[in-house]
């Protein structure tokens, strides 16, 4: 308790709760719920996992082996919804409740009673959604995305729809309670442009998620009214358009894939300063980059499209307004590699992590821009080359990040340092099998392999098992992962001093490590040498 | 009821968020069940989303009455008001991206979808081998589609009861402003007649609304299964309407809250978030009263 900031009359109501049902269910403190939502991430982590073994399992050979093809339908939805909406972004959720009100030195989320109502939704919009899985209609099947008319037709519609209104609110509170935790609760001196990284990418991706989620909502509430109430959005007799529902879907889509992206970059722009020992480079460029990335992130969704057979003008538009993503994507890039250099670098795991990020993030982009072009993208639309790009983007980009983070912050969270050994471990074998894993993917895209079919040419054969080779091995690398955090979380004996990171900047690294359970009670005094960038240069 | 020290207000915890969760599950829950079931075996769904409303209702109630005693005991300081008006707008807003939604598909169907049917565009070849007899248009003669789903139908005619719940909204929203300055000012006469009128001329509205469905259902054919003309009509006006509702119960139980002497003349966010509210739902339907109706 040294840190004159953290306040140091701890009655007994300011110490956790001691019942637990009172103190895991009812609380209003950022940290238990932040450890509410890390621990459901990864649980569904786990879950959704398990589908892409099942997945990987089926197209280990040509020929159908071991899953009813409706049944390897199921896989492939189930897998997205669950890796998206339950372990992607409740991690970063997570990651936020956590560090936002140490960073910015806030006693607590803006407003503390939703933000564990946000949380609680999620455990019970999972189980309507896993359910369907048993149900006698079977889950739905027709792709995360959920096309009509292909998904009217395919099972326990209702369900899937009403589980995705609920995360759909649960994105909605959270987000609002992140702004308004942000622009309220800032210690005096955190000035807007003196806030981490991290900081700033959550609250643009909180506006966000505030400005799509309702849009997804309303799509599916479509999809909803045309299979059980004969509306006829999507029914081309009726006047409607199943091209609409594509539009909609992606006006939320595009920007949902940098919902669970931003923040990662954030992550990153605050752990390559720490082991490179300087402050970012260009720190007003990095936050203005995600910003640009946002706002263009809301007119480029029709290149999801592309093949539909859209109007010659929206192709080029969209075309264009895609690549153009790329300036901004490119300065942060650039930015972090300029942070490294001629730092004093160590390669503790968050910094492994943080670095593989980088190269492999980046090969997701280039794919992404191969993706972009028009006339590319009839050949490689719908085939395993988008598969292979946003794996790329999403399980070396954003779950990476996640890991990077989870290693970074858990000293803090838990007091103990978990085992660099292992730590390493993890990431050797995981970014090995990953690479292994995505990128023969390429190649089977290039080669014409669709995406979401269970069974294929025995052409492909060689790839694929080399794919599910990598599949199994990178599945098997995340228990090390678990053993990783249990290790540190139970057993862990060495203690993690307040800094835990000899480069470390911020307020979060004022607090003793474990973080007590109130911090920041009175806010505290902000030095321009605690901040996490080092000064501000105008 | 929280601690408060120095600067900051931290609540204490609280029973309701969870309890908000199960409720929330168990209406959606039921709803989907009803709507997944073989026919004939519905009841069972019913009877849970029943039992979920009522859930929701208590909840909001319960919820809602520890909220308005701390505020009461003074717990809220300028920064937890703060916190609330940022909810409140960002609220709003995502309200307004909900609608948003509803409206691109209008904007689509009207301006896309039915011509290219009709053989616009890069339409023609569907429209030749489909449905070469259609020419398309908007509202009564070719909104049902070319399969003419859900039958021939009229339109709603903008001028009167349209016209008519226009003008008690715009009215309602002067009424509300008016409350509002009297709230400022400190007449409590004065806002409990004007925020009541507000609520009366919700209520009518509402009830016109309802007038206006029965006739579209019973006289004019119009359905929610009328093509995509019905499927936007009706989605759009009955969204719109199920907020009406909502907006109409808040005003009510804020001229509660007002008869009761909750609200000082410097320190009355509920009484602001709902006439925020109000406002929002009295623009929504000027876009409707434009692009459904009129045009
Ligand atoms: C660097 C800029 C990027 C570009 C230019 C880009 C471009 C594209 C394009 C054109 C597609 C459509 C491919 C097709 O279906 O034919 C696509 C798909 C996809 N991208 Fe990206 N992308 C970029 C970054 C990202 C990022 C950062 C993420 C997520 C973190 C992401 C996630 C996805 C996903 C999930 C899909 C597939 C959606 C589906 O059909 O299921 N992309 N990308
Ligand atoms: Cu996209």
């Amino acid at each position: 308790m040294a840190h004159a900031a953290t306040h140091d009359h701890h009655d007994d109501h300011h110490g956790a709760p001691t019942n637990f049902f009172t103190r895991w269910c009812m609380s209003t403190n950022h940290k238990d719920i932040g450890t509410l939502y890390l621990i459901f991430s990864l649980a569904a982590f786990f879950v959704g996992g398990s589908f892409a073994m099942v997945i990987r399992a089926e197209l280990f050979k040509p020929g159908m082996q071991l899953v009813q093809p409706y049944f390897f339908n199921e896989m492939t939805t189930m897998h997205a919804l669950v890796m998206i909406f339950g372990a992607i972004m409740p991690a970063f959720v997570g990651l936020g409740n956590w560090m936002i009100p140490l960073m910015i030195g806030a006693p607590d989320m803006a407003l503390p009673r939703m933000n564990n109502l946000s949380f609680w939704i999620l455990p019970f919009a999972f189980a309507l959604l896993l359910s369907t899985l048993f149900m006698p209609g079977g889950s739905p099947a027709g792709g995360w995305t959920m096309y009509p008319p292909l998904s009217l037709q395919t099972g326990s519609l209702a369900y899937a729809v009403f589980a995705i209104h609920l995360m759909g609110i649960s994105s909605i509170m959270g987000a609002i309670n992140i702004i308004a935790t942000i622009l309220n609760m800032r210690a005096p001196g955190m000035d807007l442009l003196k806030m981490p990284v991290f900081v700033w990418s959550w609250l643009i991706t909180a506006f966000l998620l505030i400005a799509v989620m309702p849009v997804l909502a309303g799509a599916v509430t479509m999809l909803l009214t045309d299979k059980y109430f004969g509306t006829s959005f999507f029914n081309a007799a009726g006047g409607g358009d199943p091209v609409l529902y594509q539009h909609i879907f992606w006006f939320f889509g595009h920007p949902e894939v940098y919902i669970m992206i931003l923040p990662a970059f954030g992550i990153i722009s605050e752990i390559v300063p720490t082991f490179a020992r300087k402050p970012i480079f260009g720190y007003k460029a990095m936050v203005f980059a995600i910003a640009a990335i946002a706002f263009l992130s809301f007119i480029v969704w029709a290149h999801h499209m592309f093949a539909v057979g859209l109007p010659l003008g929206a192709e080029i538009f969209f075309m264009y307004a895609t690549m153009l993503i790329s300036v901004p994507t490119g300065i942060k890039v650039f930015n972090w590699v300029s942070t490294m250099w001629g730092g004093s670098m160590t390669f503790e795991t968050p910094m492994l992590f943080a670095i593989a990020f980088i190269i492999l993030f980046t090969i997701g982009g280039f794919s992404g821009l191969m993706l972009a072009l028009v006339p590319a993208d009839f050949q490689y639309h719908d085939t395993y080359f988008v598969v292979a790009h946003f794996h790329y983007v999403l399980v070396t980009g954003a779950a990476f990040a996640i890991m990077a983070a989870t290693y970074y912050w858990l000293p803090k969270w838990t007091g103990h340092m978990y085992s660099e050994t292992w730590g390493k471990v993890h990431f050797w074998s995981s970014v090995i099998s990953v690479n292994v894993l995505f990128f023969p993917q390429h190649f089977l895209g290039l080669a014409g392999m669709p995406r979401r079919i269970p069974d294929y040419n025995v052409a492909f054969a060689n790839f694929n098992m080399i794919s599910s080779i990598g599949g199994f091995w990178f599945g098997a690398s995340q228990l090390i992962f678990l053993g990783v955090i249990i290790h540190a979380v139970w057993f862990s004996k060495k203690k993690a001093t307040d800094r835990v990171w000899e480069g470390a900047k911020g307020l979060e690294w004022t607090v003793p490590s474990p973080a007590p359970f109130h911090t920041f009670e009175l806010p505290p005094v902000i030095r321009d040498e605690e901040l996490a960038h080092g000064h501000v240069e105008d | 009821m929280g601690q408060q020290q120095g600067a900051y207000f931290v609540p204490t915890k609280s029973s309701w968020p969870i309890v908000a969760a199960v409720v929330m599950f168990v209406t959606v829950f039921g709803a989907a069940h009803w709507l997944n079931a073989e026919p004939g075996e519905a009841s069972f769904g019913k009877s849970v989303i029943t039992l979920g409303f009522v859930g929701i209702l208590l909840m909001f109630f319960g919820w809602f009455r520890s909220v308005i005693r701390e505020s009461l005991a003074g717990n809220y300081n300028s920064q937890v008001d703060r916190s609330f008006r940022m909810g409140m707008m960002w609220f709003i807003f995502s309200e307004v991206m909900f609608f948003g939604a509803f409206f691109g598909a209008l904007f689509y169907a009207r301006m896309y979808a039915v011509p290219w049917l009709g053989g616009e565009g890069h339409g023609v070849l569907t429209h030749q081998f489909l449905w070469s007899d259609y020419a398309a248009s908007w509202g009564a003669n070719g909104g049902g589609g070319p399969g003419r789903v859900g039958g021939s139908f009229q339109t709603v005619a903008p001028w009167g009861l349209p016209l008519l719940n226009t003008l008690i909204l715009l009215t309602s929203s002067v009424t509300i402003t008016i409350a509002h300055h009297a709230l400022k000012a400190g007449h409590r006469g004065k806002i409990l007649v004007f925020l009541g009128l507000t609520v009366l001329l919700g209520a009518t509205f509402l009830y016109f609304q309802a007038h206006e469905y029965i006739e579209a259902y019973k006289e004019l054919n119009l359905t929610l299964q009328s093509g995509v003309y019905g499927s936007t009509f009706f989605m759009l006006t009955g969204f719109h309407g199920m907020h009406v509702t909502l907006g109409t119960i808040m005003l009510a139980v804020i001229w509660l809250r007002v008869l009761k002497g909750h609200f000082s003349k410097d320190h009355h966010f509920g009484f602001e978030a709902v006439a925020w509210y109000w406002h929002f739902v009295d623009v929504v339907w000027l876009g409707l009263f434009m692009f459904v109706y009129i045009l």
